[in-house]
């Protein structure tokens, strides 16, 4: 009895001990699934008989169980843990070496100085050559004491950089001493003496034909475009430009495809779109020939930057944002400043687009290279030809086939719904003389013709007019418009004017950071004029210019009023600036015409068949003193006596001249610029012309 | 004797000659020599040359467009007394680049950068040999230009 007692007593603590053990194990049971409750009891039927030196071991071991069951649980969670680390690590150092490969290397480092996975991936690189140079240390100590002084002058930021982080982030490999780091540096200086891209990564064997970069990126090829990038090139010494177009053919310039090249007596005139001026000089359409471009490929590495050009390839996403644009096939190219220079698309009568296959193959909507020779072979195997248009392009046409017409035995007909020939530009009187004209030269002019329906019926196309006229012709011109590229407005978030079409831009041709807008594709402020939206060859020049200007760093407004001109065969022509609106009111000042004032005499004279460089030869002759004119052309037919032989009108909006027109009034166009940017009211507008001298030649 | 006609909102003034003989007196604003806004010509109002004038045609901006600005703001610069006698060099290096392209900076007589551009320099200036008149004729050439391109002037 004593002796249970006893032992009872000792079983106490023992049990109580053990309870507690008990209740602990269990705890750890219910959270972990490890510890098997068993071991209390174990411990409690063997301590209970043998006695204290006992108790105390098991103590210990139940402890020291309890402790490594924790431990091991802890260094699970842990390793688990750092496991899912260092991977996350490592996949983001792997994404950040990819970027570093592909995008411009000056840029990355100085980022990835902050990050410490690049660090290592740098000195992973820098350090086997950094190994092999170390051998030449020992000689090259006194020589490189130089170059480390320099180097962190002369070479790209990324010396720098590289430098410190590679010294703090594992300077054992590279040695601690000077002539170590000295080595370091010879060897990023001479390799940052080639492009620095290949001190970072690897040299790629080929470069793409499609650079990923461009600092400076003109969407579309035309006019504009062209005369972007020449200013860019002017301002800026070394300007890499790289445009983009969707033809196929070089930069050219659009007014002799309906005009001069028709002019021309060279049979091959398709194939060389050479044009001879009056007086016997030839130029080409193109700008420029190709030996002027760089490639693509060669552009971000070719000493002294120069301009690419990119054919066939469409820009068809344009990501803000990250300051690139996406091509058709899925290029990607960045930049640093972009021009839109899309231009636009003839427009198309809706009688035509539904009237079917064979009514559209036998329709032209005149722009291109291309267009200008399928017309040009319809207008040699065909036998009549009709244009729909009043304006600019279709009546330059319809004269230039005119005139063709009684040598290839070719009908020409122009239709329109106004009264007259440019119904929208000149005032009336103008335009109905301006109609007489076209009729001359071969064209039967059919006015107040509202086409009804366009069809194909026994070989002939059928134009069915409002009015119950019918014209059967051969083929069909559709010169009504043009209607401005704004692809690109909605992927980049760029407005587009809802009166005059295009993308909106203020006085300095900017839609928004970093992007312009130039050519017929933009709608800007002009700060004398007003917002408007302006179609012609001299305005891409000027706006062109001014874009490249723009871009780099000049921030000035439209100012220069562009003009334009229009020839109407060779004997008639006229230059014009500003707003010329047939519904404005107009004051014309008229005098007779003699021989001398014709295009064709100007144009002998000038040596020049673009109208828009008569003016600035006379700037150049200014400047250089003497310019020589050709003489000895031979005397041109004296021309009709015509009631509206020279003169000039003046478009009027609130009293204020708006817009000029010289009629077979040439080499005066700086007058009338003048009186557009002055803005003011004349009372009287004769004193006014008598400023332009419309007597003298 | 000078007449008018109205046609609706249009107004026909027809004149002779001697209508027009009295000087106008139409009242012209005057211009501001240093509008930043205006288009200046080969000079810039500060005295440096104005790269982007049309006048040039397209010299400062081709593949030896380095070369030439080089050569030309040597000119420009010059104090010589000979303007350009130390300006050899330049112009030697612009014509060896020029030499590179014969498409685009031709080399006979009209010679200077245009493709057959609309240049009338007529009475042609025969590219010297001459060492010393070099800098003279290349700027002539220059200057006299309006070619290449003129369409974007």
């Amino acid at each position: 009895m004593f002796q249970c007692k006893t032992v009872w007593n000792k079983m106490a603590p023992l049990a109580r001990a053990s309870s507690t053990l008990c209740r602990q194990s269990g705890k750890r049971e219910v959270l972990r699934h490890v510890r098997r409750p068993v071991l209390a009891h174990q411990a409690l039927m063997s301590s209970g008989a043998t006695g204290g030196g006992m108790e105390n071991t098991l103590y210990v071991l139940l402890v020291g169980a309890t402790c490594l069951g924790g431990g091991v649980f802890v260094y699970r969670t842990l390793s688990r843990d750092k496991a899912r680390y260092d991977d996350r690590l490592s996949d983001i150092s792997s994404r950040w070496s990819e970027q570093r490969e592909q995008g411009p290397a000056q840029a990355e480092p100085q980022q990835g100085a902050a990050d410490p996975s690049i660090t290592e991936s740098v000195v992973k690189e820098v350090s086997p050559e950094a190994s092999e140079t170390a051998f030449k240390v020992p000689t090259l100590e006194v020589a490189t004491e130089a170059p480390a002084v320099e180097a962190p002058v002369t070479g790209a930021r990324i010396t720098g950089t590289c430098l410190t982080d590679a010294e703090s982030a594992d300077p054992s490999s590279l040695g601690e001493s000077e002539p170590g780091l000295a080595a370091w540096q010879n060897v990023t200086e001479s390799a940052s003496d080639p492009p620095p891209a290949s001190a970072m990564s690897p040299v790629e064997p080929a470069l793409p034909e499609v650079p990923e970069h461009a600092p400076y990126l003109l969407i579309g090829g035309g006019t504009a475009s062209f005369a972007a990038a020449r200013s860019i090139r002017a301002r800026d010494p070394g300007a890499r430009v790289l445009i983009v177009t969707d033809e196929a053919d070089l930069p050219y310039m659009r007014p002799p495809l309906s005009k001069e090249l028709w002019f021309s007596d060279d049979p091959s005139v398709t194939e060389t779109l050479r044009f001879k001026q009056w007086n016997g000089k030839e130029r080409s359409i193109y700008f420029q020939p190709p030996s002027f471009y760089v490639s693509p490929r060669e552009l971000q590495t070719v000493e002294n930057g120069g301009v690419a050009v990119l054919m066939d390839r469409k820009v068809t996403h344009m990501d803000v944002r990250g300051s690139k644009v996406k091509l058709s096939d899925g290029t990607e190219i960045s930049y640093d400043k972009c021009l839109i220079a899309t231009g636009g698309v003839p427009r198309n009568l809706q009688v035509i687009e539904r009237a079917g296959e064979e009514v559209k193959k036998r329709t032209t909507l005149f722009r291109k290279i291309e267009d200008f020779r399928a017309l040009e072979k319809v207008s040699r195997e065909l036998k009549s030809i009709t244009i729909i248009g009043g304006g600019f392009l279709g009546s330059e046409l319809a004269c230039a086939l005119g005139r063709r017409s009684a040598d290839l035995g070719l009908e020409v007909v122009q239709m329109f719904p106004e009264k007259g020939n440019m119904g929208k530009v000149l005032p009336e009187y103008l335009s109905n003389w301006t109609t007489e004209k076209v009729k001359k030269e071969g064209v039967t002019v059919l006015t107040d013709a509202v086409v009804k329906n366009v069809s194909y019926k026994d070989g002939k196309v059928q134009i069915r007019m409002k009015d119950g006229r019918v014209v059967k012709t051969d083929h069909v011109v559709a010169a009504v418009g043009l209607e401005p590229n704004v692809e690109l407005a909605r992927s980049a978030g760029l407005e587009v004017d809802s009166d005059f079409g295009g993308y909106r831009v203020n006085a300095e041709l900017q839609a928004r950071a970093n992007i312009w807008v130039a050519g017929d594709a933009a709608c800007f402020y002009d700060i004398k004029l007003g917002r408007r939206r302006v179609e012609h060859h001299d305005h891409a020049v000027v706006s062109g210019r001014l874009a490249g200007e723009n871009m780099t760093g000049a921030d000035k407004p439209y100012w220069h009023q562009s003009m334009f001109w229009s020839d109407l065969g060779p004997d008639v022509g006229y230059e014009a600036i500003g707003i010329v609106d047939s519904n404005l009111p107009t004051v014309g000042v008229f005098t007779k015409a003699t021989a001398k004032d014709t295009p064709r005499a100007v144009t002998e004279l000038s040596g020049t068949g673009i109208r828009s460089e008569s003016e600035t030869e006379a700037v150049a002759g200014a400047v250089a003193g003497a310019v020589a004119g050709a003489a000895g052309a031979p005397a041109p037919p004296p021309q009709q006596k015509e009631d509206y032989g020279k003169g000039v009108i003046f478009y009027l909006r609130d009293k204020v001249v708006v817009g000029i027109v010289l009629w077979n009034v040439f080499n005066r166009m700086p007058i009338a610029r003048k009186i557009i940017k002055d803005g003011e009211e004349h009372a009287d507008l004769n004193e006014v012309a008598k400023l332009f001298n419309i007597h003298d030649d | 004797m000078s007449y008018c006609k109205q046609e609706g909102k249009d107004r026909i003034i027809f004149v002779t000659k001697e209508d027009h003989e009295a000087p106008s007196n139409a009242e012209l604003v005057e211009d501001d020599p240093n509008d930043p806004y205006e288009d200046h010509g080969l000079i810039l109002p500060s005295g440096e040359i104005n790269w982007n004038c049309p006048c040039l045609g397209g010299m400062a901006s081709g593949p030896c467009g380095q070369q030439f600005k080089e050569a030309f703001s040597c000119f420009h610069y010059s104090t010589e007394e000979v303007k350009g006698s130390e300006c050899i060099e330049h112009f030697r290096g612009m014509q060896e680049c020029m030499q590179k392209y014969p498409e685009l900076y031709p080399q006979e007589d009209e010679n200077e950068s245009g493709p057959s551009g609309g240049d009338d320099t007529a009475p042609a200036e025969p590219s010297n040999t001459d060492a010393a008149s070099v800098p003279d004729s290349s700027v002539d050439e220059v200057t006299v230009a309006g070619t290449e391109n003129a369409a974007t002037s």
